[in-house]
């Protein structure tokens, strides 16, 4: 081409957009979409141990892990979710069928321990497969899909469990120890399914068309983004990381409860991601930040229980703390965005 | 000349719903030719487009590429065929970096993984080679100016596209001096003689600047077609003018 550059005339109109980034290594963290909240989750850590230095003997902090990773996995398959343009209302009730599920297996249909685990997580695909295909091809906006769903789905839990919790089954109690029972277990897999799905969302063909479809769906669909195909697999890791969840949880507390999960702990995974950076409207976010989100929560609630604030007082101190929390992180992106932090 | 079609659309129609987009449109995109495609909004220009692409199938018709007939199944099998897209949308992605929308659904990966810093180079090295100034490809989209983001979606397709490369409006929303380094751009590609193009241009004088033919889309149908050396600027006015005469009339 004989002219040299296309874009040249427009660089004047955005000269911060071009300068190169400093050196200044706060300037260099800050400009990591996560750093925001782990600054509020290190503040928070540093108040409440100076409160309470209980805050970090070990068995308080493996209660804050207890805290942290039901809402981390929730919040994994939410950020997925979140980032392509849909939600999942439904997951928490997907928790509490689960293991249910896994019970009714092997205790009324002899199914060994771990076919029933892997039935019980099917399933979980399962309604996440209907919560896509009822979104994308009878285009039900998914918050109304999801609402359906978690109705329907409290609804059979209630009715085949007679409302009545159950202990986990003998034969289980062999993995119990794996899959949470141990002190530091449910972490570990928060761990792993966080570290996993960030490599999935920031390193795979998958995560990056995921915030194609979530950031430009027609354009998306215009380069030949499966665009429905996408969304409905984070609807079917949703689902499936909901029943894992469930299954994890109800191991750890050596019961099934039909009133476990629900949309108490749904809502806390969207708040932990949303916390964590990730955009509800679609295009971007990052599992890393909602993993992040699930801590400052869990810290919060723990703290608050060390300092022995009233229960009822809980609700409303979290609610100011999860908005205070959120103006913070939102101020700070946008100082990225204008490029104060690049 | 079908011998010679690097595309060839015959009798296709299209419909949606009750409104008929393309009536029994034959376009015919020769070897290395540069097709102009004109007509008033609404005329099925971007439909006509769109179903060349892979993203919309036609109702009736078929379509020739290099000879052979094709089912466009979708815009990937197209682009395996060597039909790429500058979409009027743009179809970019603000989120992404420029490198990503370079590959967007065309990604290099080892083990399931993006090879982010390859695919980075690559992107680099062909923007320079095209003359696109973008001082660095891994910022994202959103910013880009509107004519940066212009020539990375035009750099995109120039860069996939083998056979034809189909440009609908590729100058919207450009100043005059962007708008003429992408014509610039496309006369370059013509000059090689590798690719066929169909240039979607409002600009009734751009159009005879480049292209070796142009075509004049009506309510669905194409109701002109000459060489540009055997036409003028008065004649395609004229064309348009006389529709709109016309349709104020009915």
């Amino acid at each position: 081409m004989s002219d040299a550059a296309v874009a040249a005339p427009h660089k004047q109109h955005t000269p911060h957009r071009q300068r190169p980034p400093r050196r200044n290594p706060i300037d260099h963290f800050l400009r990591f979409r996560e750093a925001s909240i782990l600054l509020v989750a290190v503040g928070l850590s540093v108040y409440f141990y100076s409160a309470s230095p209980a805050f970090a003997e070990e068995g308080n902090l493996v209660t804050i892990s207890h805290y942290v990773a039901p809402v981390a996995i929730l919040a994994t398959g939410q950020v997925l979710l979140l980032i392509s343009g849909e939600i999942d209302l439904s997951v928490g009730h997907v928790y509490a069928l689960a293991p249910f599920l896994m019970h009714y297996a092997i205790t009324f249909y002899n199914v060994p321990v771990l076919p029933a685990i892997v039935l019980a997580l099917a399933a979980g695909a399962l309604v996440g497969l209907v919560n896509g295909l009822v979104t994308l091809l009878l285009h039900v906006p998914s918050f109304v899909t999801t609402l359906g769903m978690l109705f329907l789905l409290n609804g059979i839990t209630l009715v085949t469990s007679h409302a009545y919790p159950v202990p986990i089954p003998e034969e289980a109690r062999g993995v119990a120890q794996w899959l949470g029972a141990a002190p530091w277990a449910e972490m570990m897999w928060a761990l792993a399914i966080v570290a996993f799905f960030q490599l999935v969302l920031s390193r795979t063909r998958w995560g990056l068309h995921t915030v194609a479809t979530g950031g430009n769906q027609h354009g998306a669909r215009e380069a030949g983004v499966k665009v429905n195909r996408i969304k409905i697999g984070n609807f079917m890791i949703t689902s499936t990381l909901g029943a894992l969840t469930g299954i994890l949880e109800a191991f750890r507390i050596n019961s099934i409860e039909p009133l476990a999960g629900g949309s108490g702990i749904m809502f806390s995974a969207v708040a932990a991601a949303v916390i964590g950076g990730t955009a509800l409207a679609g295009g971007s976010g990052t599992i890393v930040g909602a993993l992040l989100g699930a801590v400052v929560l869990g810290i919060l609630r723990d703290g608050f229980n060390l300092l022995g604030i009233n229960a009822d007082r809980y609700d409303l101190i979290l609610g100011g703390a999860i908005l205070g929390a959120m103006v913070l992180n939102v101020y700070l992106s946008r100082l990225r965005v204008r490029g104060s932090l690049r | 000349m079908t011998a010679q079609s690097m595309l060839l659309a015959e009798n296709v129609s299209k419909r949606f719903g009750p409104v008929t987009a393309l009536r029994d449109v034959t376009l015919r995109l020769g070897r290395g030719e540069v097709l102009g495609l004109i007509g008033d909004n609404g005329a099925g220009k971007s439909t006509l487009i769109k179903i060349l692409c892979g993203f919309h199938r036609p109702d009736t018709g078929r379509i020739v590429v290099g000879g052979d007939e094709v089912v466009l199944r979708s815009v990937s099998h197209a682009r395996s065929l060597g039909i790429d897209t500058v979409y009027q949308d743009l179809a970019l992605v603000d989120e992404l970096s420029v490198y990503h929308n370079m590959f967007l659904n065309r990604e290099l990966s080892r083990w399931r993984l993006l090879r982010n810093r390859t695919m980075k180079r690559m992107a680099a090295e062909h923007l320079r080679e095209i003359g696109v100034h973008i001082p660095d490809v891994s910022v994202d989209v959103a910013r880009l100016s509107g004519g940066q983001r212009q020539a990375i979606a035009v750099a995109r397709s120039v860069y996939s596209a083998r056979r034809v490369l189909l440009l609908d409006e590729p100058l919207a929303a450009m100043g005059a001096k962007e708008g003429a380094q992408i014509l610039n751009l496309i006369a370059d590609l013509k000059a090689q003689g590798d690719i066929s193009m169909i240039l979607i241009v409002h600009n009734h004088a751009q159009v005879l600047d480049v292209c070796d033919r142009v075509n004049l889309l009506q309510h669905g149908t194409i109701t002109f077609d000459k060489p540009t050396a055997e036409t003028s600027l008065e004649e395609l006015t004229e064309l348009v003018v006389a529709e709109y005469r016309n349709r104020s009339r009915a």
